[in-house]
């Protein structure tokens, strides 16, 4: 389950749910097909190539671009405290693309398409519920990673 | 004639449009769902000079989640009388009017019915906004966009900045778009705003998803349209052939859900692929369309139609419309009725309100909003955020 992730998990039950437990360990996590190879971010079980449904987790660097983003001043209902708040798209490096928010490290003013960004995994704690996300910020920021087992 | 239009035996194969109707779009706190729908049907039977016996089957156009009455289908067909005639509901989000429009021709086509009603109706204002924006921001992918608060204009707003940065459209060129659907829409007694604005006031107004402002999205609103279509043979046996509008080209096609698998963010590739279809089977170039009611959710989304049905250049849209190239008098006429941006949104009901002006248009019945000598028209009809569209191509002859 992604009981872990989003501050509204609209879908917690997933055959990718480790992907949060990665995420919570400080790791970003892409699939990769055992069969054919074929990579994807965001993941997912099934191969859209070969069918396969054996797949395994690589990790990303997260460092990618900025494609695109907007500002969100009319909040969805369950978002309402949080705007106006910004959303990007980011092309991956190795692979994909992600849409997160940007975090304090870059201000709003700074924000541009084509922008460097490094993805950082990260838990955001609020009243009742601990959730994890990742956000978009200046490369170069470093995170807590858990041991590797 | 166009190709496959008759079989070996010769009878004629065409499908056509024989009545249209609609119901004023607005916040009908006056009416249930199935009144608003019951206008628009009136209105058609009326308009085709049918009794209603004549129709063999209904197609509602609707998006169920929007609704306090589950399976709107039936309360429809019951308020329509027309138990025990058959109806099936068409769910595409935002074009589900168009695609209850497109699985009719297939009825009639098949040889299964011969005179189909396509009903699109929606109550949208049984929500508040921000419910509606919730909803509306879960046709991103649940799983990984939808966690972000993302919402509908949102999306487009992405879309918009894309298309500033790659082709410089500037947020007076959006703020032109409403200007002129506005414009049409004052003269339009459907619509839902009348009133004319100016590019000031589009631009002062609040921000809802940057760069998209308030003047940049188009309203929730409850109503109805309804087309009757009928084969060609049936049509001759009613003998209402002289004012038939012919569907003489459909497209279809889908791109991801996600944003995150597009091939780009500047155009829908669902729409420009449903494009080539319907040109290529109505026989016709982008440049023989007189009229063009396309989906203006958002002042970007009528943009980007303009460049993919080809009405433009790539990266040409914003020029198009600070030229008033999509003016009556220009290059191609968009939205003359307003677009979705004046009469107001229902979503199920929006593809038939397409479909109901542009063959107007097309029998040259739309008084001073009328694009002269109008003989091929078209529709474009997107659901979501472009993961469905719809482009439908009529003719008269």
């Amino acid at each position: 389950m992604f009981e872990w992730f989003g501050r509204v998990s609209y879908a917690p039950h997933t055959k990718v749910a480790g992907f949060a437990r990665h995420l919570k360990d400080g790791r970003l996590m892409a699939s990769r097909c055992e069969q054919c190879g074929h990579v994807s971010f965001p993941p997912r079980a099934d191969c859209p190539q070969c069918l396969s449904d054996q797949f395994a987790f690589d990790e990303l660097s997260g460092v990618g671009t900025v494609l695109t983003y907007t500002k969100i001043d009319a909040a969805p209902a369950g978002f309402e405290e949080l705007v106006p708040f910004v959303v990007g798209v980011v092309d991956l490096t190795e692979t994909g693309r992600l849409l997160a928010w940007f975090g304090e490290s870059i201000a709003d003013e700074e924000i541009a398409i084509g922008m460097p960004v490094q993805v950082v995994p990260r838990i955001f704690e609020e009243l009742e519920q601990i959730k994890v996300y990742y956000s978009l910020e200046r490369p170069g920021t470093s995170w807590v990673k858990a041991d590797s087992s | 004639m166009v190709g496959n239009t008759s079989n070996q035996a010769g009878s004629d194969l065409r499908v056509g449009v024989i009545g249209v109707g609609h119901g004023v779009f607005g916040r009908r706190s006056d009416a249930s769902v199935q009144e608003l729908a019951f206008e628009a049907y009136r209105e058609a039977l009326q308009d085709a000079g049918l009794e209603p016996d004549a129709i063999d089957a209904s197609v509602i156009g609707a998006v169920p989640e929007y609704h306090k009455q589950r399976s709107v289908g039936g309360v429809v067909q019951e308020y329509l009388n027309l138990n025990p005639k058959p109806t099936w509901l068409t769910e595409v989000a935002c074009a589900s009017g168009s695609a209850a429009i497109r699985t009719a021709w297939m009825a009639i086509r098949s040889g299964l019915h011969q005179v189909v009603a396509v009903i699109g109706c929606q109550k949208m204002t049984e929500l508040t906004t921000p419910e509606i924006l919730a909803l509306m921001g879960r046709v991103g992918d649940v799983q990984w966009e939808s966690v972000f608060g993302t919402t509908f204009p949102g999306y487009y707003a992405m879309f918009a900045e894309r298309h500033r940065h790659e082709f410089g459209t500037s947020e007076e060129q959006l703020a032109l778009v409403a200007v002129k659907n506005h414009y049409y829409g004052a003269r339009n007694d459907k619509a839902l705003f009348r009133k004319e604005i100016t590019v000031e006031k589009a631009l002062a107004s609040d921000p809802v998803a940057s760069p998209l402002r308030v003047y940049d999205c188009c309203a929730n609103a409850d109503g109805a349209a309804c087309v009757i279509l009928a084969g060609a043979d049936r049509i001759r046996e009613i003998g209402a052939g002289d004012r038939t509008v012919w569907l003489d080209g459909l497209g279809c096609a889908t791109a991801s859900m996600s944003v995150l698998r597009r091939p780009h963010l500047t155009g829908l590739p669902s729409a420009e692929d449903a494009a080539q279809q319907a040109y290529a089977m109505a026989g016709i170039t982008a440049g023989d369309i007189d009229v063009a009611d396309v989906h203006d959710c958002f002042t970007i989304a009528e943009i980007m139609a303009y460049e993919d049905l080809g009405f433009c250049a790539k990266g040409e849209g914003g020029r198009f419309i600070a030229e008033k190239q999509s003016y009556v008098g220009g290059t191609t006429p968009v939205n003359i009725d307003g677009g979705l941006k004046a009469k107001g949104h229902p979503i199920g009901a929006t593809g038939v309100s397409m479909a109901y002006e542009i063959i107007r248009q097309l029998r040259g019945e739309c008084g001073e909003r009328q694009v002269p000598d109008a003989s091929v028209g078209l529709t474009h009809n997107v659901g979501g955020i472009g993961q469905y569209c719809f482009v439908n191509v009529f003719r008269r002859e």
